[in-house]
């Protein structure tokens, strides 16, 4: 399966990259993503989740070709 | 329906002038414009901030930004939006979001331009790193308003 993954502002920062391009077995959910994209990394307090640029929960399930991206709480305006 | 995302300065005034030149077909149709300025202050918090950088996700701001937009409009009998943002670095003064709503009557186009700050504040994926003399740091919320 392959999943692109993205990371923005501070988290980006804490995991050290933006990008990362997934491709592995054994990933059904969101969750598993961020599992395997930072090497069981600790989940982040407050942290948003979009699957395909959608807010989506850790719990959501993830299919080939996703785009799945990890960030912070959101402050424009 | 109109959004842009925006990498360098820009005047609103002059971007409210071009658009609703550019917009011959409202012409007579609206009675009211309600418009939202957003511009950087030169304190947050209690701290002097000395610039910013906004960075964002381009295609999903794109995306829920026109999301907002189309909802503002089922809502409320509207004619048009206009909702530009800005990101990259950032001054102090320079405007960071116009948004603009047109519509026959007040009671749609104040209602919509409220609607429409509010839920980009709550979902557009832009996030803002304020300088002070201290160094930078990202800001963790938006203020309640």
């Amino acid at each position: 399966m392959s999943i692109r993954v993205k990371f923005f502002a501070s988290l980006r920062e804490t995991i050290g990259k933006a990008e990362h391009n997934l491709d592995a077995q054994n990933i059904n959910t969101a969750r598993d993503v961020w599992q395997t994209a930072t090497d069981n990394h600790e989940q982040l307090p407050n942290m948003l989740v979009a699957i395909n640029m959608e807010y989506a929960k850790l719990n959501d399930n993830v299919k080939d070709g996703d785009e799945v991206a990890f960030f912070p709480p959101v402050t424009g305006g | 329906m109109n959004v842009v995302l925006r990498g360098e300065a820009f005047d609103p005034w002059q971007e409210l002038q071009t658009f609703q030149q550019g917009k011959p077909e409202l012409a007579g149709k609206f009675g009211a414009t309600s418009i939202f300025i957003g511009t950087m202050r030169d304190f947050n918090e209690g701290k002097d901030v000395q610039g910013m950088t906004l960075e964002h996700y381009p295609a999903m701001t794109q995306k829920h930004l026109e999301g907002i937009s189309s909802e503002a409009k089922q809502r409320w009998d509207i004619l048009d939006t206009l909702i530009i943002h800005r990101y990259g670095d950032i001054q102090p003064s320079d405007p960071i979001v116009l948004l603009a709503v047109w519509s026959a009557h007040r009671n749609e186009s104040f209602p919509a331009c409220r609607y429409l700050i509010e839920e980009l504040k709550n979902r557009a994926p832009f996030w803002k790193q304020e300088q002070t003399e201290k160094g930078s740091h990202w800001v963790e919320h938006n203020t309640p308003g």
